[in-house]
């Protein structure tokens, strides 16, 4: 339990997906305009992740390691992934549409997201088990909110400050991420 | 000669004028995670122009073969292929930067350049123009990798190529928060020179959607031509 909670808390905010692995960028800088819009895409995040850290890691050691076609992960990885953010894209909408109303839109966006495909391959790198791997990626897309909430929090404000015109737009958020970066770092310590 | 003209045309399009990284924001990921050091950086750099050139030149030559339908899946595929080459000659070759790079090698199939270029530049366009575009583009990106690494070397641990020069670097730029400062700084000196040009300097990223990319290059490509 105690090397489960370790490994949370490490994935969520020590080792933050955005903030010191560098993975999930593109939504971080491009969807953080706004608080729900942020809180709608880490949610979708959270989703596909869970799901496809499970799959991933089941076709992994039932398909690929008995058969001895490991070096193909990556585009078996890829490929699951796409096709299961389709399924489950249409699973929402007919089981769930008041979950599917507020994900849907985000759903199709992580296809190619690279904190997805980044996640389940960490898991299998480090061998973690299945439960184990859940626990991570859930962690881990919990990080993904945290930072690009916090992101969209700062973004709001920014909008009703003066800013130079040089710094306007991308590089006053490459800057706010920066100071949020070194911020976690000061998590390092915690485990 | 004609000929000559569009695949010189193609490199400098990669290198300056359509710029991946500088100038349209794409495949942040890579760039702001592997740039530690210089020769790290232009380690990537290098795995990904042949990941693009390859792929550019191999789905142009598919072009008239892959359904339209499946085309995002099929494109996937090759370029997936082509990344799992790339890794294990990594790791038969320069093991060391093999494991320096780590998961950002595999995570080359997700970067949004190469789909955006197969997409809106080798689908549509003959192989050999695809894969001088594919080693412009490559090009390009190699050297933005280069130049953010070199600086986050020189500042953060006072070295370049490994060679140690200066004993009390700020450690910071060679940190996770560097990465967002080095490439802001390169940004305001951007949109210094274009707001000094007389430019408005325009608020490009990727909105999130790595496949949206694609969709976003040929906006930007049907400007270009409607401005022509």
């Amino acid at each position: 339990m105690l090397e489960l909670i370790k490994i949370g808390i490490g994935a969520a905010i020590v080792n933050n997906v955005i903030l010191s692995q560098f993975l999930g960028i593109c939504p971080f800088l491009g969807v953080s305009k706004k608080i729900k819009t942020a809180a709608g895409m880490s949610g979708a995040v959270l989703f596909v992740m869970a799901i496809s850290s499970v799959v991933t890691n089941l076709i992994y050691s039932f398909l690929l390691v008995p058969a001895e076609l490991t070096y193909l992960n990556t585009i078996v990885f890829i490929l699951v992934i796409a096709a299961l953010v389709q399924f489950v894209e249409m699973v929402l909408k007919k089981v769930m549409p008041a979950l599917y109303q507020s994900l849907g839109v985000y759903l199709p966006l992580i296809t190619t997201n690279c904190a997805v495909l980044g996640t389940a391959l960490t898991c299998i790198q480090n061998d973690y088990g299945i439960g184990t791997g859940l626990v991570y990626s859930i962690c881990t897309a919990l990080g993904f909110g945290i930072a690009i909430i916090i992101m969209a929090g700062i973004r709001e404000k920014i909008e009703y400050n003066y800013i130079l015109p040089s710094l306007k737009g991308m590089p006053i958020v490459l800057i706010s991420a920066g100071l949020m970066a070194m911020a976690f770092m000061g998590f390092a310590g915690v485990i | 000669m004609k000929k000559n003209n569009v695949l010189m045309e193609r490199l400098y399009n990669g290198i300056v004028k359509e710029n991946p990284t500088f100038v349209m924001m794409l495949g942040m990921c890579p760039t702001l995670a592997v740039t530690t050091s210089c020769i790290n950086g232009i380690g990537m750099g290098l795995s990904t122009l042949v990941v693009l050139a390859l792929s550019n030149l191999m789905i142009s030559l598919l072009r008239k073969f892959i359904p339209d339908g499946v085309r995002v899946p099929a494109y996937i595929v090759v370029v997936a292929s082509f990344v799992t080459i790339v890794q294990f000659m990594l790791e038969a070759y320069v093991p060391a930067l093999n494991d320096a790079l780590g998961i950002y090698i595999p995570l080359i199939v997700v970067n949004c350049i190469i789909l955006g270029r197969a997409e809106s530049y080798a689908s549509k366009n003959p192989p050999l123009a695809s894969l001088f575009d594919g080693l412009g583009m490559g090009l390009g990106f190699t050297l933005a990798l280069g130049i953010l690494g070199a600086v986050r070397e020189i500042i953060g641990s006072g070295a370049i190529f490994g060679y140690q020069f200066w004993d009390t670097p700020v450690g910071i730029f060679a940190l996770a928060p560097g990465a967002f400062f080095v490439l802001a700084i390169l940004v305001i000196i951007q949109n210094k020179m274009k707001i000094k040009n007389g430019k408005k300097p325009e608020e490009k990223s990727c909105d999130g959607n790595c496949a949206g990319c694609m969709t976003k290059c040929e906006e930007i490509n049907k400007e270009e031509q409607g401005g022509n």
